[in-house]
């Protein structure tokens, strides 16, 4: 939802990133505001995972230009975890096997750290089990799962519910979803896609980093951004998405080529 | 410019250093007392297989990884009884504790004993064990030999034919020695047939003074009969322990050994089973947490020896700072071993450069209609694994400790007794 006098969330200028001195990020420009979804599209390569982990302060990329803002503080200063408490979530595009941490646990124990770096008190077992129950309407998804291993043994399709069911327990600001909806089949992904919608807020913003169309029929965008080559080429509103899906990502490409 | 000729050759200093070392072990252990005749053959027997071999060196290729001469560098003494202070398990109602390999009754817990389960010292149940002390294969190997040569007293569990005793049993090894003593226990388990138990063997230490334990444990599984047997050695940081655990199994039986090593400055466990009937099951799970300069080995031998044998290992190991862990895993399937099936996995974590594993897997299959599989794996902690754990807004040093726990839960999520589990896993994330 577009609203003029929405507080900025997210601005990103002219970032530049690179990963084992490659640079992958040319200058990045985007403004998020709040109650926005943004979807970021385009080409293998085009460096859209590496800006999603960017953001989250993965330290195998290094920035070496540009700035990133985050609720008006240096992003880039803060450690990953404090990001995380800070209200920025990224759900990742392959979530992690921990095998030995049960679900619950792992859910509580960022729960509460997210709650101590507020100030708050810690939630007991007792209360955190009703709020998961709560949430776990959200994904749809069997208590069951709770007491497994985190994502060990789940399905590509659980492995992404249990994504948006921490999202949904963690409450972001800014939701950063890496191609959530890869490899998902369709009841699944109407699942997921219903999950983020729940959430989305006139207070927080999304960013939805996708390859495929097909995610933003269930989650409809405000822009949508064509990522290449480390930048965003072009910007527009969702109808642009079912254009990229009919006309593929070379014409965006060659106006770039003539432009420049 | 002239050459000098050292005039003492330092291999050979080095080697009689050894055997000096060796008979004075000897000495130590011949001069505990003993008062029961048949014993005395038993010890007579193995004084003469010690004085036959040579104390091990890193050209054994048993020992090609460990090596021994910090252990020379001890002066030992003959242990002595001492006082120390039981450490009760809630969930086991009997308990034998030994402190400096002498039996403690006032630390021990053996009245109202179910039907079919007679526990106690060698005092007490000396004719029931006369036919099982130091009959073990493996028998001879130095060190083995060594404890039989000085035993006195051990810990006896006997499990009567049909007996299904429900509480687990507590055996405790306390080491409290004021100087360093050479310190051996010995356990003799004998199952009947039908019949099954819960062991659960503890070696721990008082106090800093270095020593030297050299346990044995002998354990016998007759027809259809389960052992569960745990095993956790915490021994002072100072310590040096060896320990051998030879199990044998008849045909049907099923034996779990979960085995923990978490203290000595050198640990070395020899685990030896001996499948010796048709349709045995041996499930051996090992967890070894090494730190600072520590070196902890683990030699484990599985023989199958009849068909239809199952034998699962899965042995990990912690390995941080400059410590060092070795694991060297035997396999043997003959040829009467048909329809056997054998697996073993040895999972390492390295959690500073400095650290490092000698992991071994050595299987012999002659026979010719079996599975075995085996694969060991030498890891770090992964950047994107704490990554992930940060992005939920866990710090990196509480990330690295969840996932070192989580690798460790594996093999103690086996253990079957709660507090001690609990305690092993306190002990570990502490670490």
């Amino acid at each position: 939802m577009i609203r003029d006098n929405s507080e900025t969330i997210l601005s990103v200028k002219g970032l530049i990133a690179s990963i084992d001195e490659t640079p992958i990020l040319k200058g990045m420009n985007l403004e998020i505001k709040a109650g926005e979804i943004h979807a970021i599209m385009g080409p293998n390569g085009s460096g859209k995972s590496t800006f999603s982990k960017v953001l989250a302060g993965h330290p195998d990329y290094e920035v070496t230009g540009g700035e990133v803002s985050y609720l008006g503080q240096n992003l880039l200063e803060l450690e990953p975890e404090d990001r995380s408490r800070s209200g920025v979530f990224l759900a990742f595009q392959y979530p992690l096997e921990i095998p030995g941490v049960s679900n619950l646990d792992f859910l509580r124990v960022a729960y509460n750290s997210k709650r101590k770096f507020a100030g708050l008190e810690e939630l007991d077992p007792f209360d955190f089990d009703d709020l998961v129950e709560q949430k776990l309407e959200v994904v749809k998804m069997d208590a069951a799962f709770l007491n497994r291993s985190v994502n060990e043994g789940f399905s590509g399709g659980e492995k992404k519910r249990n994504e948006i069911l921490q999202m949904a327990i963690l409450e972001p600001k800014l939701a950063i979803l890496d191609e959530t909806d890869s490899g998902l089949d369709i009841d699944a992904l109407r699942i997921v896609a219903g999950g983020v919608n729940q959430l989305s807020t006139p207070d927080n913003a999304m960013l939805v980093i996708t390859h495929y169309q097909r995610l933003l029929d269930y989650i409809i965008p405000d822009y949508v951004h064509v990522m290449a080559n480390g930048r965003i080429l072009r910007t527009g509103g969702k109808e642009l998405a079912l254009e990229l899906e009919e006309r593929g990502y070379d014409w965006v490409l060659e106006a770039e080529a003539v432009a420049s | 410019m002239s050459i000098q000729v050292s005039p003492i050759n330092p291999v050979s200093t080095v080697a009689l250093e050894r055997s000096t070392y060796l008979s004075h072990l000897l000495d130590l252990a011949k001069a505990t007392s003993n008062e029961i005749a048949w014993l005395q053959e038993v010890r007579d027997h193995a004084v003469l297989r010690v004085q036959e071999q040579t104390f091990p060196t890193t050209r054994d290729e048993e020992w090609r990884f460990t090596d021994l001469s910090d252990l020379l560098k001890l002066d030992l003494v003959t242990a002595a009884p001492a006082d120390a202070t039981a450490a009760e398990l809630p969930e086991a109602t009997h308990r034998l504790t030994f402190v400096n390999g002498f039996f403690a009754p006032a630390l021990s817990s053996i009245d109202n004993l179910p039907d079919g389960l007679a526990i106690g010292n060698l005092s007490s149940l000396a004719t029931e064990a006369q036919s099982y002390l130091g009959k073990q294969s493996g028998a001879e190997e130095v060190f083995t030999a060594l404890n039989t040569a000085g035993l006195t007293d051990a810990a006896i569990i006997l499990v009567r034919k049909n007996a299904v005793i429900d509480t687990p049993i507590h055996l405790q090894f306390i080491s409290s020695a004021s100087q360093p003593a050479l310190i051996q226990p010995r356990i003799l388990v004998v199952a009947e047939a039908n019949s099954s138990v819960t062991l659960i063997e503890e070696h721990g230490a008082i106090g800093e003074t270095a020593y030297f334990t050299n346990s044995v444990s002998e354990i016998w599984l007759a027809e259809n009969a389960q052992v569960n047997h745990t095993r956790v050695q915490r021994d002072s940081q100072t310590a040096f322990h060896i320990g051998k655990t030879a199990v044998s199994q008849a045909r049907s039986s099923h034996y779990t050994a979960n085995t923990i090593d978490l203290g000595a400055k050198l640990s070395r466990h020899n685990l030896e089973i001996y499948q010796t009937g048709e349709q045995t099951e041996t499930v051996l799970n090992g967890l070894v947490v090494a730190r600072d300069q520590q070196l902890s080995d683990t030699h484990s031998t599985i023989a199958l020896t009849k068909p239809h044998g199952m034998t699962r290992q899965l042995h990990k190991c912690i390995i941080d700072h400059r410590a060092h862990a070795v694991f060297n895993g035997k396999v043997y399937v003959p040829k009467a071993a048909q329809l056997t099936d054998a697996g073993q996995l040895n999972r390492n974590l390295l959690l500073s450069p400095k650290a490092r594993v000698d992991t071994k897997p050595q299987l012999e299959i002659v026979a010719d209609n079996v599975k075995c599989t085996h694969g060991a794996t030498v890891g770090q902690l992964e950047t994107d694994e704490i990554f992930y754990l940060q992005s939920r807004g866990i710090d990196a040093d509480s990330a690295r400790k969840l996932l070192v726990n989580a690798f460790a839960y594996e093999v103690l999520a086996q253990v079957p007794i709660d507090s001690l589990r609990q305690s092993l896993i306190d002990h570990v994330a502490r670490s």
